[in-house]
């Protein structure tokens, strides 16, 4: 199964959205509680990023009996130095965002933890994809 | 305990997710800073925060947290009460701080 986003860099009161629908996709299709959870917190992490620090995108998501993959990619600035946003901590994020409780450099170290892969590919000036697989098994 | 339980021991304001009280409360996480609640904060958590505005009810949701506690009397946003209310999600207002909150949910057994 395909299920494509699209995530408005502006509507910052719509972001999380795809995250939602995707969940209940998952839960319809009586995937366990556990795996939806991981799922569902990666992809999150990744669809906010794309609103606060870039303006929007796309999202993929691929439902197979082994897996779930998302592909979310937008066009934004990009990150100059992915090993360095990676860090736990680290973070650009602007004082306003801040005090919304965003911007404690966790995001990327999130998907990490939470997916059985991750990548992400980045150009400056182009954009950035974040790639996130969870095994079912 | 249900979350209508807590909500009438804590004294809590209902502002929106009515359709949500129903749910049970195993335990309570407490933070502001949305990827650490996002990280660590368990299913059926009452989350209690200071944050107000339209991505907790996402966080929430995305989680199966049972209720979201906005401390400190801080208020909430409209377009959040709409969807707390979508989400069958119960946020509570309160004036007690986040600590304050914290040690009568424990005198209340909530581990
Ligand atoms: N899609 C993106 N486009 C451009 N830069 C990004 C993108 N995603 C992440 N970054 C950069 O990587 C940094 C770290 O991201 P991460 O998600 O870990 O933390 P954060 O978003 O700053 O804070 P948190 O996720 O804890 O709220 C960001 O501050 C930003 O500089
Ligand atoms: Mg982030």
């Amino acid at each position: 199964m395909k299920l494509r986003f699209e995530v408005d860099g502006d509507e910052f009161v719509l972001a999380g959205e795809a995250s939602s629908k995707l969940k209940k996709v998952l839960m319809q299709l009586g995937i366990s509680s556990q795996l939806i959870r991981k799922i569902a917190i990666a992809m999150y992490e990744a669809e906010i990023n794309m609103v606060i620090h870039a303006n929007g995108g796309f999202i993929d998501a691929e439902i197979t009996p082994d897996k779930v993959f998302v592909s979310l990619s937008d066009t934004g600035p990009g990150i100059p130095d992915i090993e360095l946003a990676m860090k736990e901590g680290y973070s650009t994020a602007s004082d306003k965002v801040r005090e919304l409780g965003f911007g404690a450099g966790m995001g990327l170290p999130n998907m990490k933890r939470y997916t059985d892969d991750m990548k992400v590919t980045s150009e400056v000036g182009k954009g950035t994809t974040v790639e996130l697989t969870v095994f079912i098994s | 305990m249900k979350v209508r339980e807590l909500m009438d021991q804590l004294e809590l304001f209902l502002v929106a997710g009515a359709s949500g009280v129903d749910k049970e409360v195993k335990t309570a996480y407490m933070g502001d800073m949305l990827s650490w609640v996002m990280a660590n904060a368990q299913q059926n958590s009452a989350w209690i925060t200071i944050q107000s505005h339209i991505n907790i009810v996402a966080v929430a949701s995305l989680l199966n947290l049972s209720c979201i506690i906005v401390a400190e009397g801080a208020s909430v946003d409209e377009d959040t009460v709409e969807k707390a209310n979508e989400e069958g999600m119960p946020i509570f207002s309160s004036d007690l701080n986040s600590y304050r909150l914290a040690v009568k949910m424990a005198e209340l057994g909530i581990a």
